[in-house]
């Protein structure tokens, strides 16, 4: 049953990504070009996209289980750290260079687009480096967040 | 300068409220958060158990072309970007997002909707630097 309702999230996502315009590159390319002829459009697609997040995650934050009875998995974190800045801008120097962030690219690669494929193969290569390195760095130093919660805000 | 030929505010909107809707499922009926690079990312820690809604979702998304094109027929993308700049721009995403603990949809949608200081904060850096990087590849190189 969750593989079912996962499936349809996931179709709706990606359905909305194909209406706003947001899995062409230049669409993205226009927003991010604010000195240029800006394209406004991803404000909207936020917009819209925030104004019903916004009733869901208020109802979401009442419940102690989800519809199908499972737990709910609400990011708990607040703090601002070095990893969330750095990863952040490092993403978005990669965003601004290709047009594609990950949901965008995954529904292109679904419509047999090249280049969002070379893209998404780079993108997996990248999360599976950061796995490495991760583990890597975290067998030598303790982070400073326990593995479960970071997890959990991970999936942010 | 708005760029009027191509903004789409009403698509864009509609659009927007999908993919808000499309979020509310997951967490109200799945429990889970729709932010696509930490689905990703979870199926590459194959330890943690819970394999078969994050690939339900994904394959939400590969199929959703062909779902549009029963009801209309998509504008083709504009792709500026060269193959080597892909894989940049793909190794500096997927490193970045999984560093920063999300990406557009996890921190910019749900983070936002949830009002999150830590997503706030996440989304204004990508933005930042998106801004930054597309005004140095448009305008200085």
């Amino acid at each position: 049953m969750n593989a079912v309702w996962a499936f349809l999230a996931g179709l709706l996502f990606g359905l909305g990504l194909i209406v706003s315009g947001m899995t062409d590159p230049s669409k993205i390319i226009g927003f991010l070009d604010i000195t240029g002829a800006w394209d406004p459009s991803l404000a909207f697609v936020m917009g819209g996209a925030v104004l019903v997040g916004v009733v869901a995650f208020r109802l979401a934050r009442r419940r102690t289980a989800s519809f199908l009875g499972g737990a709910m998995h609400i990011p708990s974190a607040r703090y601002i750290d070095r990893p969330l800045m750095l990863g952040s801008l490092a993403f978005g120097v990669g965003w601004g260079l290709a047009g594609y962030c990950p949901g965008p690219a995954v529904v292109a690669l679904g419509s047999g687009q090249d280049q969002a494929v070379v893209f998404v193969v780079a993108m997996i290569a990248g999360m599976v480096l950061y796995e490495a390195a991760d583990r890597l760095f975290h067998a030598r130093r303790r982070r400073r967040v326990p593995r479960e919660l970071s997890d959990v805000a991970g999936d942010a | 300068m708005i760029d009027w030929t191509h903004f789409t505010p009403w698509s864009s909107l509609a659009g927007g409220i999908m993919i808000g809707v499309a979020a509310a499922m997951l967490i109200l009926v799945n429990g889970r958060i729709a932010g696509i690079a930490g689905i990703i990312g979870g199926l590459l820690r194959p330890a943690s158990g819970d394999m078969a809604w994050r690939l339900a979702f994904i394959i939400g998304l590969l199929v959703a072309p062909a779902a549009y094109l029963i009801v209309a027929e998509p504008t083709p993308p504009t792709i500026a970007a060269s193959y080597p700049m892909m894989i940049a721009a793909g190794l500096l995403v997927g490193a970045g997002t999984r560093y920063g603990s999300g990406c557009t949809s996890g921190h910019g949608v749900c983070g936002l909707s949830r009002l999150s200081p830590r997503s706030l904060v996440a989304t204004l850096m990508f933005m930042a630097a998106g801004f930054a990087t597309v005004f140095v590849v448009r305008h200085l190189v």
